[in-house]
């Protein structure tokens, strides 16, 4: 497991006021161009993951890597004690989907406390209601389905430019960069397991109910009754998937929730949902904006080549220039650009 | 048919600048190989926090910056019909075709599946939301635009006066094409980074990316012109044309005012000007940019600047410079990545850069020595003796 340790902690210390003052408050001064939000879809799928429940046994990791026949991954820096037998990312990667992070504070003493505690947090795609990747890929690679809302990707269009990792707010798809033939890899949401009727590896495998498969729609409203409940009362966790096709429930105490549920709001909403008891950026999910930053780029870029009109009006206007330049200048080449140029001087022509 | 003022500069091909050239051109070409053999990952230090290195910014956004010469001179004589400026066409023509070539080589060796690189221009798989989209096709086409513009020159050297007679009626639709082209694509560098949002620091994130990455083409390109026209003088010891330069030098400094003007303002109105004196490493590299601008700025703002060759030299370098760092601090170095990732290139990543470079400068003196492309003034000034 990996640590969240210093710049998350600077983040808690600075993050709310420089992220207000700066980062954040300049994308929103672009919303007159922005083009309008997009619009989750009515039965779109999604994960809600509750760090309170999470125990951190990394079994959706192993059920990640199984499901979507990833790789075992050994980092360099446990190669030492590690011969390649166990699977010990510690962190999203060409060979990794999902990965359990883990924040320190001090003596970690209890678990969901931001000071002298701990908490786990579940790192994959998060399913944006408006996609970054997709917007920015080249070649549309990128896709989110009408119908469910997930973002998948196809390595036989991509070109491997990685517009997409770079443009993710939330630092997701990743680019094998191992090896002469890399490909970007990111959660999918087991879709291919789904197409089955199946439950996503990672909701499927989770013993207390910390990963939870279901339309997005009801998450939200079971995320909401977690929170409305009274905190060390106990509750009837569902596991596995939302609907009556889950796994018996789990019967827990309910934690100390943070009020809020991550990816109601952020960059125009999320599929996946965190319910946290320490502040959701100490958990590496950053402060955003409620406005994708797909829709400024977008906004931009089409108020700039709206129908082609201005770049056809600037080259009409360029045409008509030239042609007037090259007339004037009495080039014997009509000017082809310089060539030939007997008059050395157009000192006298303008 | 009047006598033409271009010629190929006479001098040996041979010469241990171009074997010094060469051999760093072979070491570049020698790590690409290991790439195509081995990996991006194993040539180069990119990861997931900075998936975009020195190649896409050094050898896309920059060397395109500095071939910008060929459209920014071409606008001069084309549109404000400023025939005076034509003396250096050919030779911003040479390195603008020689940078965008350069440059849409170095996106194709960037691609990690490069074997799928022609999805880029098929139909089907158009995006036309994506701004690396339409930054792909432009710089594809200009460069071809680049090359017909480059015919002439050529055809010159071979004496294909029909490819001429072809190429005339037309070449004015060219000389549109390749003024509207780059300034398509080189805003849309900028707005390539729209997308980064909080990621990217608010010292160079705005709305108007897009028009700063036009006007910094565009002053870079002038920049780039005055450096390479009193380089070949003094090197090749033809006329200078610092008369020439003097006025253009008027232009930058209008540019760049703005350019400086509307950052600043902006920053300000933002409540971001803090951000330049936080002490961090993004303040630095800003103060070190801000820094180059000005003296770019303040050198070409001066009458007694831009008359001056020396000093003219300098504001140009300093601008080449300071743009350089402007698209490397807007698109690497000031990233706030969302983990504790860092990048700086690796020397082999650093070796291809050079070797581009170094082929480039290479291309381009061979070239001026088998083609027509220096002009050759009628009145030779005092600075060809002194040179």
């Amino acid at each position: 497991m990996t640590t969240i340790d210093r710049r998350a902690v600077l983040r808690g210390a600075l993050g709310g006021s420089v992220a207000a003052a700066g980062s954040v408050a300049a994308p929103d001064q672009a919303a007159a161009l922005a083009r309008p939000p997009k619009v989750m879809p009515d039965d779109a799928v999604g994960i809600l993951y509750d760090s309170t429940l999470c125990i951190g046994c990394k079994a959706c990791m192993t059920g990640c890597k199984e499901a979507n026949d990833m790789p075992v991954e050994v980092p360099a820096s446990l190669a030492d004690w590690n011969s390649g037998t166990w699977d010990t990312p510690i962190d999203l990667s060409g060979k990794t989907l999902n990965v359990i992070k883990v924040y320190r504070n001090g003596t970690m003493a209890e678990k969901d406390r931001a000071i002298d505690g701990f908490a786990f947090v579940k790192r994959h795609c998060l399913h944006c209601v408006d996609p970054s990747c997709v917007s920015v890929c080249p070649v549309g690679a990128m896709a989110k389905d009408p119908v469910t809302g997930i973002v998948s990707h196809d390595p036989e269009t991509c070109i491997g430019c990685r517009y997409c990792v770079y443009g993710c707010p939330f630092g997701v798809p990743q680019f094998d960069f191992a090896g002469a033939f890399g490909k970007i890899a990111k959660c999918e949401m087991c879709s291919h397991l789904q197409a089955e009727d199946q439950t996503p590896a990672c909701c499927d495998v989770c013993p207390t109910g910390a990963s939870l498969f279901g339309r997005v729609d009801d998450l939200q409203a079971e995320a909401e009754r977690r929170l409305a409940a009274a905190p060390g009362t106990s509750l009837s966790f569902p596991r596995g998937r939302l609907d009556d096709r889950g796994h018996p429930p789990n019967q827990a105490a309910v934690g100390r929730y943070i009020d809020a549920v991550y990816g109601v709001d952020e960059v125009g909403g999320t599929q996946v949902r965190y319910l946290s008891g320490v502040p959701f950026h100490m958990l590496g999910l950053p402060d955003l904006p409620a406005r994708s930053f797909a829709a400024v780029s977008e906004g931009i870029q089409h108020t700039i080549y709206q129908n082609m009109i201005a770049p056809l009006v600037l080259l009409a206007g360029l045409l008509g220039f030239a042609h007037r330049a090259s007339r004037r200048a009495h080039d014997p080449e009509t000017a082809p650009l310089g060539a030939a140029d007997g008059n050395g001087n157009g000192e006298g022509e303008r | 048919m009047l006598p033409d003022r271009h010629e190929p500069f006479k001098a040996p091909l041979i010469t241990p600048f171009t074997l010094i050239l060469f051999t760093v051109s072979v070491i570049g070409l020698y790590f690409l190989v290991e790439r195509f053999v081995y990996g991006l990952g194993a040539v180069t230090n990119l990861n997931q926090g900075y998936p975009w290195g020195i190649w896409v910014i050094a050898d896309i956004k920059i060397a395109t910056a500095l071939g910008s010469g060929g459209f920014a001179v071409a606008a001069l004589i084309y549109i404000f019909n400023r025939y005076e400026y034509h003396a250096l066409m050919r030779p911003a023509l040479l390195a603008a075709v020689l940078g965008y070539t350069l440059g849409s080589a170095a996106a194709f060796i960037d691609l990690g599946r490069y074997w799928n690189f022609y999805h880029i221009v098929l139909p089907d798989h158009a995006q036309p939301n994506s701004i690396m989209f339409e930054v792909a096709l432009c710089m594809l086409a200009y460069t071809a635009v680049l090359w017909i513009e480059f015919a002439p020159v050529i055809a010159d050297r071979f004496g294909w006066t029909k490819l001429k007679r072809v190429l005339r009626p037309i070449m004015v639709f060219f000389i549109a094409l390749g003024i509207l082209l780059p300034v398509m694509h080189q805003s849309s560098f900028g707005s390539v980074l729209l997308v980064m949002g909080s990621k990217l620091s608010p010292l160079w994130y705005s709305q108007w990316l897009p028009l700063y990455y036009l006007i910094t083409a565009i002053a870079m390109g002038f920049a780039a012109v005055m450096v390479e026209a009193t380089v070949a003088s003094h090197r090749f010891r033809v006329p200078s044309e610092q008369h020439l330069l003097a006025r253009l030098a008027k232009i930058v400094a209008v540019l760049i005012g703005l350019f400086l003007l509307m950052r600043l303002g902006e920053l300000w109105l933002n409540d971001a000007l803090w951000h330049v004196v936080a002490g961090d490493r993004h303040a630095l590299m800003f103060q070190i940019e801000l820094a180059l601008f000005a003296i770019g700025f303040l050198v070409f703002a001066s009458p007694g600047g831009r008359a001056s060759e020396r000093w003219s030299f300098i504001g140009a370098s300093a601008l080449v410079f300071a743009t350089a760092l402007y698209r490397l601090n807007a698109a690497i170095i000031g990233i706030e990545p969302l983990d504790n990732w860092s990048y700086f290139p690796s020397v082999p990543e650093l070796m291809v850069t050079v070797g581009f470079v170094a082929l480039e400068i290479l291309l381009y003196l061979i070239l001026v020595k088998l083609f027509p492309v220096l002009h050759t003034a009628d009145v030779p000034t005092d600075n060809s003796v002194k040179a």
